[in-house]
């Protein structure tokens, strides 16, 4: 068997739930850490870019209207056939981080222990980040956490599944749908996390994943009018305070995670925090 | 219309002084910026020479601030900062008469809002805040969530002191220290409120306040050594101040403009919905970011409720903001004035219909009689633009979801209104809308235990309740 000729898988975008090649019909070639050509990808383009917040957009309302159990059951999933991709996962890290494979297991692994624990989280955040407020006056006030809207990720350049899991993750165990743009050089473990999430149950559209140079896309999702948030975890130190000035034109809330934010260490709230917005209702009582 | 005798509170309560000095490093200062006359909006008489900061005030103030925040507020127990923001509180209290006044004085407010609204409210965040100072351990940012460091504080003239102290309570519970920049046409309260701080023992250079106008604003949020920035004001200068803060690594939150859908179903009780509809929008001149200023109400009961809404609207009380009678107060600047008429004179040029009562208007001062708005389309400037001002329009929509689609069609996200009697439909459509407060069978309440701030281009963060700690906590 050993001279089988393998069957060679195109890598393509991620957007509406289908995998469209990038509108635009450009690829660029993906290398393993030494310089050896792996694949082509999409090249992803401004188009790609609006298509995917469309779809972001369209998929927001019933993603965020789903119960909090509910959604929870559906990451959970994820992590269900993330775990039976295991062994790819851990080769395409290895090969695309360069690493050596006893650490992309533990890379792995910690992806997917990190999935489940966001997983977990989308039934407490409400009961840990809301409240019953004691106001001076004959009215009932409660505050509750809801999603910010549609969430742009330009995820870690670096750390190609489990940074890629740590970013994505905190925004939808929330209700926000995202419009991801990958690691540059290192893409492919995410157009394979991307066949997961369209192997589960998420629906089209809550994650889309687009493939390219961050550099020429994230300033077309800075300034878009639809995007409500962004993540600037991934993007390169020279556009940074650009993406910044885009976004102060719809009032984004943006995240200013470092590139070098070491993903292997236990997560706290503030990615989940920082996509969310806090909803006060009041209403009076009396008889 | 009942006649009233007037019933005008003295004017002497407000201790007004010919002048004013900026407040920094634990001292009364003159300012080297050019000073500023601060005028009675309900008179146009001059009140005040108030002097103001230039950009080198602006930075000895924020160097005071950040002396005081290494060398003894950042290493102060909670509990002792507690008790500092305890008599804080406590003073607002005890100086209330003197500072309702005075805030009727300068801004224009009717005197019931500020004697009942602003002054108590200032002194309840002081009073809320004081007590999570030594508590923040609790608040679920982890064991020893930390101060950010010196806060930049620009805020708006609408609620002049209420604003300060929104401002300046959480800012320093947290362990931080304050540069507070006041409006430049209410500055007045913000120095009372610099008084009460200096005979309330604080240290040197904890708050310190400096008038000015948009240029103080912009030196301030852009100095270096500032940690954050808080802004109360338009989404227009919100976005330039984020856009300036681009690329530091500052902490920002905006409360910004709004253009609050207060959405009456049929089978409200319309006595009841008319009152809160008249809170929503003639509240404080309806310079509110968070007023009602887009009635949206069921088609079929629309004629009834609007032609009630026309006789209460017609008993409002508009003229000396010092009368206990008034209702409804002065515009707080020429320019205001002169931006609601000409929204209103885009609105009738758009084709919507124009109501506005027949009350009598003072000779004097910038008055701008109750308006309200029927025949208005979405696409119409004054159904999409914040008029802050008292003036109402009306839309009409036949179903819940379209009510919904109505009240989120605008950029901004601040606040709501819903009026039904059906508890289900309540908290259906307070779900569904994108608004950081909604108000069911109510408008306009404010509580520090509340966490108060809008979605989309009305801001982010949140000011008031636990979640309120996060914009000066470093978490």
């Amino acid at each position: 068997m050993s001279d089988r000729i393998t069957v060679a898988k195109t890598y393509k975008l991620y957007i509406g739930g289908k995998f469209p090649r990038s509108e635009s019909g450009r690829s660029y070639p993906v290398t393993d850490a030494k310089g050896t050509f792996l694949a082509n990808a999409a090249q992803g383009s401004r188009k790609d870019a609006r298509d995917a917040v469309s779809a972001a957009r369209k998929a927001f309302a019933g993603w965020s209207g789903t119960t909090a159990y509910n959604r929870g059951q559906v990451l959970y999933r994820v992590a269900e056939v993330l775990e039976g991709r295991r062994e790819q996962f851990i080769a395409e890290v290895a090969t695309s981080e360069g690493v050596p494979a006893k650490k992309a297991q533990s890379l792995v692994d910690t992806a997917i222990d990190r999935w489940v624990w966001y997983a977990g989280w989308t039934d407490k955040i409400a009961a840990v980040l809301g409240s019953s407020n004691p106001v001076a006056g004959p009215y009932f006030s409660f505050s509750t956490p809801e999603p910010t809207g549609v969430v742009a990720v330009l995820a870690p350049q670096q750390s190609s599944l489990l940074g890629l899991i740590s970013v994505i993750a905190p925004v939808i165990a929330s209700g926000n749908t995202c419009v991801v743009i990958t690691s540059q050089d290192r893409p492919l473990p995410a157009i394979t996390l991307s066949e997961v999430l369209a192997t589960s149950d998420v629906p089209g559209g809550v994650v889309n994943i687009i493939t390219g140079r961050t550099a020429e896309i994230a300033p077309w999702l800075a300034s878009h009018g639809d995007v409500n948030a962004l993540d600037l975890t991934g993007a390169p130190e020279s556009i940074r305070a650009d993406l910044e000035r885009s976004a102060a034109g719809t009032v984004k809330r943006v995240l200013r995670n470092k590139p070098s934010e070491d993903f292997t260490v236990t997560p706290d709230m503030s990615r989940l925090r920082a996509f969310l917005e806090t909803k006060t209702v009041w209403h009076p009582m009396g008889v | 219309m009942w006649e009233y005798a007037p019933a005008p509170e003295s004017r002497d309560i407000a201790n007004l002084k010919p002048s004013y000095k900026m407040f920094v490093d634990g001292k009364f200062v003159e300012g080297t910026g050019e000073p500023l006359k601060t005028i009675n909006p309900a008179t146009e008489e001059v009140l005040a020479e108030v002097s103001t900061a230039s950009q080198s005030d602006v930075d000895i103030a924020v160097k005071a601030a950040r002396r005081a925040y290494d060398r003894v507020w950042s290493k102060m127990p909670g509990s002792e900062r507690a008790k500092y923001i305890y008599r804080i509180a406590r003073q607002i209290q005890e100086r209330g008469r003197e500072l309702a006044v005075l805030e009727s004085l300068d801004n224009g407010k009717p005197i019931k809002e500020s004697r009942d609204v602003d002054v108590p409210t200032a002194a309840s965040h002081f009073f809320y805040h004081a007590g999570w100072a030594d508590k923040l351990g609790y608040a679920g940012y982890g064991p020893d969530p930390k101060p950010l460091g010196v806060a930049g504080q620009v805020i708006p003239w609408n609620f002049p002191l209420l604003m300060a102290a929104w401002k300046i309570a959480p800012a320093l519970a947290c362990g931080n220290t304050v540069v507070l920049k006041p409006a430049e046409t209410t500055p007045l309260t913000a120095l009372v409120l610099a008084d009460i701080i200096q005979q309330c023992d604080l240290p040197p250079g904890v708050v310190n306040i400096i008038p000015g106008a948009g240029d103080v604003g912009a030196a301030l949020v852009g100095h270096a050594d500032v940690d954050k920035v808080a802004f109360t004001g338009s989404t227009d200068v919100g976005k330039v101040i984020q856009g300036q803060l681009a690329g530091t690594s500052k902490k920002l939150t905006l409360e910004l403009g709004g253009k609050a859908a207060n959405i009456v179903f049929d089978d409200a009780p319309l006595d009841q919905a008319v009152e809160g509809i008249v809170n929503g929008i003639f509240f404080n001149q309806g310079h509110v970011c968070c007023a009602g200023s887009r009635l949206l109400v069921q088609e079929s009961i629309a004629d009834e409720l609007v032609e009630k809404l026309h006789a209460r609207v017609s008993t409002l009380r508009v003229g000396d903001p010092l009368d206990k009678n008034t209702d409804v107060g002065a515009i707080n600047s020429r320019e205001q004035l002169a931006k609601i008429k000409e929204l209103t004179e885009s609105a009738e040029a758009e084709g919507a219909t124009r109501w506005t009562s027949s009350c009598p208007l003072p000779d004097k001062g910038f008055f701008f009689a109750p308006t309200v708005f029927s025949g208005v389309s979405q696409a119409m400037r004054i159904a999409r633009e914040e008029i802050f001002g008292p003036v109402l329009s009306v839309l009409t929509f036949r179903t819940p979801e379209e009510a919904v689609a109505k009240a989120n069609n605008t950029p901004y996200g601040l606040s709501a209104g819903v009026w039904t009697e059906k508890g289900s439909r309540i908290l259906w459509m307070a779900q569904r809308m994108r608004a950081g407060v909604v108000w069911s069978n109510t408008f306009n309440r404010f509580d520090p235990t509340a966490p108060f701030g809008g979605y989309q281009e009305s801001g982010f963060g949140r000011e008031g309740g636990r979640t309120g700690l996060e914009a000066y906590l470093d978490v």
